[in-house]
C-alpha cells in the first residue's frame, strides 16, 4: 500500500510541475461550457426574411410588420421582382422569401381570396420546416384578426406544454451533452499519453523493473487525473447551475455517483489507448481527434439515437458518452430517480471493468 | 533550400507508422458512417394518447394523427400520470390529451381544446413533434368546421382567406444528408489540417531535432513554409477523397463548381494549418499542443453552424462566431454544394478567410523563435 501511495505521489508531481498544462486543463472546460451553454440552441430566432411585393398595400404591410415584430423573424429586404429571389438566396441575404401576389389587398377585399407564397432556403431542412411553420402561423393570425367576428365558429384550441423545458432554453438541451463530451475527451486525452510517454522517454524500464504490480501502476496513473477531472466536473456543475441556470432537478448524489463512474471509464479508455499506442502522437491523435467525431455524433448529444439506423444504434452503445448523457438528462433535466438510470449505471460499470481488464492484459511487463 | 526541407517533411510524415494511414482511413470512416447518424429527420414519433372523450371525433383525430406518417401510437393511457410515466420510460415522445366532452363542447359551445405535451429534453425533437401535431389538429379543425357548416354554405368560401403555400428551395426533399455531408468534409479537413500541424513543430522540439534546424541558416519564413506546404497538399488530397465519396456513395455533386470549392479550400487549409503552427510554436510539450488545438477545434466546430443555426445565437456569440474560420468555410461548402454559389457571391467569406490565412501564417512566422 505504501508503495502505491508513493507512486501516486510521483504521478502527482508529474502533473503538478507542468503548470501550463494544468492551467490549460482547468480553464478549458470553463470557457467551453459557458460558450456552448449560451450559444447553442436549436430554436429558430431572428431568421432573415425578404419580402416580395409589387404593391405597397395595407394588408401586406400589416403582415410584414407582424413578421418583423415576432422574435422569429427580421425583415431585412424588400424586393420587387421574381428574379431577385434567386439573388437573395445566393447572396445569403435571407433564408425566407415571402411572396405576396399582385394586388394582394385588393384581391383579398374583393374576392375574399389572396395568395402568399413562402419560399424557404431549405439547405438546413429542419430550420426551414420550423420557420415556414412559424410564418404560416403569423399569417394565419392576421387572417383571424381580419375576420374579427366572422371567425371560424368552431375552435379546437391546442394547449401546448413543453415538458421539462417550458422556456425551450438551449442550455437545458445542451448542458448534459457538452458535459459528457468535454469530460470524456479531456479525460481520455490526459491518460492516453500516461504510459506511452514513459515508453518514449525510457522511464518505463525503471517502472517495469520495480516490484510494482501492473494494476498498481495503472491505478497510480489514473488517480491524479481522477482528482483533476473531479475538479473539472465540479466547476462545470457550478457554472451550469449558477451561470447557465440549469437546475439539477433530480438527486444530486445520483448525479455525482454516475459522473464519478463515467470519469473513471473515460480515464480507463485513455489508459487503454496508451497501452496500445506505440507513440505519443498516435495516442493523442486517437484520443483527441479519433474520439471527437464519434462522441459528438453517436452519443445522442445532438442527434437522437432512436432516429439512427439500427446498425449505428448498436455501434453507439459502445460509446460511454451515450449512456452518461442519457443518465444526466434523466436526473438533471427530467428529475427522475436513481432507479431510472440503473441500466446506464450498469453499462458504465461493465465498461469500466472491461477497459481496465484489457489494459491489464495489454500492459506488457517486458520491453520489446 | 526549401526543396530539401520539404523532402525532410514528407519523409517524416511518410515514415511515421501512423500518419499516412490516418490520412486515408479517417475521411473514409467519417464519411461512410456518420452521415447516417447525423439525422434530424423526424419520423416515427411515439405518441401517447389519453382519450377521455371516447367519441367519434376524438377517435377520428387520433386516426388522423397516426395516419400522418410522423406519428405512431405507442401508448394509450387512462390519465396524464400514466402517460407521463411512458415518457419517462422513453416509450413516448409526446402526449395528446383529449378532455371529456370534447365532441359535445365543440358542437354545442363551438369551443373545445386538446392538451399537447411534448418531451423537450431534446429541444429540436420536442419542437418538431409539437409543430407537426399542432398543424394536424388545425387541419382537423377546418375539416370538422366544413362538415358542421355543411356543403354549400361552406365556411372556407365565405371567409376572407389567405392561401399559403410553401416551397423548399435547394433541398426540396428536405434531405438531411445533403445538408450534413458537405459539412462533414469540412470537419475532416479541419481536424486533419489542424491537429497535424499543431504537433509537427513541438514534436521536433521533444525529439531534439529542432535544435539542428535552429542552428542552420534556414530563414524563419522558409521553415514555416516548408511545414505548411505538406499539409496544404494533404488537405487537397483529403478534400478530393471527401468529394469523391460524396459523389460515389451519396450521389452528391456540387450545384456550383468544384473549382470554387478548391479555391476556398486552398485558403482555408492555410488558415487552420497556420493556427496549428502557431500553437505548436508556443507549446512546450506535445500534450500542451494537443490540448490547446483541441480546445480551438471544439470551439470552432460547435460554433460553426454545423449543428445549430448561427442565426439563433445571441449577438455576442454571433460576433465570436464571425472570427471562426470554420464557420465561413462551412457556409461556403454548403452554399456551393446546395445553392451553386460562386466566389463573387461568397466574397464576404473569401475576404474573411484570406484575412485569417494571412493573420495566422504571419503570426506563425513571427512566433517561431530560434533561441529559447
Amino acid at each position: 500500500m505504501k508503495q502505491l501511495f508513493s507512486f501516486i505521489r510521483k504521478e502527482f508531481y508529474h502533473i503538478l510541475r507542468d503548470k501550463t498544462t494544468i492551467m490549460i486543463l482547468l480553464l478549458m472546460p470553463i470557457i467551453q461550457i459557458i460558450l456552448f451553454g449560451f450559444a447553442l440552441t436549436t430554436e429558430v430566432k431572428d431568421t432573415q426574411v425578404a419580402v416580395l411585393t409589387t404593391t405597397n398595400d395595407e394588408a401586406s404591410s400589416r403582415i410584414i410588420d407582424k413578421l418583423n415584430a415576432s422574435a422569429y423573424f427580421d425583415v431585412v429586404a424588400k424586393i420587387h421582382n421574381e428574379d431577385e429571389i434567386q439573388t437573395v438566396f445566393r447572396d445569403a441575404k435571407a433564408k425566407l422569401v415571402v411572396v405576396f401576389e399582385d394586388h394582394f389587398a385588393e384581391k383579398l377585399r374583393h374576392t375574399g381570396k389572396a395568395h402568399i407564397q413562402l419560399i424557404a432556403d431549405a439547405t438546413d431542412p429542419n430550420a426551414a420546416t420550423s420557420f415556414t411553420f412559424y410564418a404560416s402561423n403569423i399569417i394565419n393570425s392576421y387572417q383571424q384578426e381580419l375576420m374579427g367576428e366572422a371567425k371560424n365558429p368552431y375552435q379546437i384550441i391546442p394547449e401546448v406544454k413543453m415538458l421539462y423545458n417550458p422556456q425551450m432554453e438551449g442550455a437545458f438541451n445542451f448542458v448534459p451533452g457538452v458535459l459528457g463530451m468535454i469530460l470524456i475527451l479531456i479525460c481520455a486525452m490526459m491518460t492516453s499519453i500516461a504510459i506511452v510517454r514513459e515508453k518514449e522517454m525510457g522511464t518505463m524500464e525503471i517502472l517495469l523493473v520495480s516490484p510494482m504490480k501492473p494494476i498498481y501502476t495503472i491505478l497510480s496513473k489514473i488517480t491524479p487525473y481522477f482528482v483533476l477531472s473531479c475538479v473539472n466536473f465540479a466547476t462545470i456543475m457550478l457554472l451550469s447551475v449558477f451561470v447557465l441556470k440549469v437546475p439539477i432537478a433530480g438527486s444530486f448524489l445520483s448525479l455525482v455517483f454516475v459522473s464519478l463512474l463515467y470519469i473513471f471509464v473515460a480515464l480507463a479508455l485513455g489508459l487503454l489507448i496508451s497501452t496500445i499506442a506505440s507513440t505519443q502522437i498516435a495516442a493523442m491523435l486517437i484520443s483527441g481527434m479519433g474520439l471527437m467525431i464519434p462522441v459528438m455524433l453517436l452519443s445522442g448529444m445532438i442527434f437522437p439515437i432512436e432516429n439512427m439506423p439500427v446498425p449505428l444504434q448498436i455501434v453507439s452503445s459502445i460509446i460511454p458518452a451515450r449512456w452518461y448523457i442519457s443518465a444526466v438528462k434523466s436526473i438533471m433535466i427530467q428529475g427522475l430517480g436513481f432507479s431510472s438510470i440503473l441500466k446506464e449505471v450498469g453499462v458504465l460499470a461493465l465498461m469500466a471493468t472491461v477497459l481496465i481488464g484489457i489494459s491489464m492484459k495489454k500492459f506488457k511487463v517486458r520491453l520489446e | 533550400m526549401i526543396k530539401f526541407l520539404l523532402r525532410k517533411e514528407f519523409k517524416q510524415i511518410i515514415r511515421n507508422p501512423f500518419l499516412p494511414r490516418m490520412i486515408f482511413i479517417f475521411p473514409l470512416m467519417v464519411l461512410l458512417v456518420f452521415p447516417w447518424a447525423a439525422s434530424y429527420e423526424i419520423k416515427n414519433l411515439n405518441l401517447s394518447v389519453i382519450d377521455n372523450d371516447h367519441s367519434s371525433y376524438s377517435r377520428r383525430l387520433t386516426e388522423k394523427i397516426v395516419s400522418s406518417n410522423y406519428f405512431r401510437l405507442t401508448n394509450v393511457s387512462a390519465n396524464y400520470k400514466q402517460a407521463l410515466k411512458s415518457i419517462e420510460k422513453k416509450q413516448s415522445d409526446i402526449i395528446l390529451e383529449i378532455p371529456p366532452h370534447f365532441e359535445k363542447d365543440l358542437v354545442n359551445k363551438q369551443n373545445s381544446k386538446v392538451m399537447v405535451s411534448a418531451n423537450a429534453v431534446n429541444g429540436m425533437k420536442g419542437g418538431m413533434s409539437m409543430t407537426y401535431l399542432v398543424s394536424i389538429v388545425t387541419d382537423f379543425n377546418s375539416e370538422i368546421t366544413d362538415e358542421l357548416l355543411g356543403g354549400a354554405a361552406s365556411f372556407s368560401d365565405s371567409k376572407p382567406s389567405i392561401q399559403i403555400d410553401s416551397q423548399y428551395k435547394f433541398n426540396p426533399h428536405l434531405n438531411y444528408r445533403v445538408f450534413m455531408v458537405p459539412a462533414l468534409i469540412v470537419l475532416i479537413l479541419t481536424q486533419l489540417c489542424g491537429f497535424l500541424p499543431a504537433i509537427s513543430i513541438v514534436f521536433e522540439k521533444e525529439l531534439g531535432t529542432m535544435e539542428q534546424i535552429n542552428v542552420s541558416p534556414v530563414p524563419k519564413t522558409t521553415f514555416i513554409l516548408a511545414k505548411l506546404i505538406p499539409f496544404w497538399l494533404i488537405g487537397f488530397l483529403v478534400i478530393t477523397i471527401g468529394s469523391a465519396i460524396a459523389w460515389a456513395v451519396y450521389g452528391l455533386v456540387p450545384a456550383g463548381y468544384y473549382s470554387t470549392i478548391y479555391l476556398f479550400a486552398g485558403i482555408y487549409i492555410l488558415t487552420v494549418s497556420g493556427l496549428g503552427l502557431v500553437v505548436s510554436n508556443y507549446a512546450q510539450t506535445l500534450q500542451q499542443a494537443m490540448f490547446v488545438i483541441f480546445f480551438f477545434m471544439l470551439v470552432f466546430i460547435m460554433l460553426s453552424g454545423l449543428y445549430t443555426p448561427i442565426d439563433s445565437m445571441p449577438e455576442w456569440a454571433k460576433w465570436v462566431a464571425s472570427f471562426n474560420p470554420l464557420k465561413h468555410f462551412m457556409v461556403v461548402m454548403r452554399s456551393v454544394y446546395l445553392k451553386g454559389s460562386n466566389p463573387l457571391q461568397l466574397s464576404k467569406e473569401l475576404f474573411a478567410l484570406i484575412g485569417f490565412a494571412v493573420f495566422f501564417n504571419v503570426w506563425a512566422v513571427l512566433s517561431y523563435r530560434k533561441k529559447n
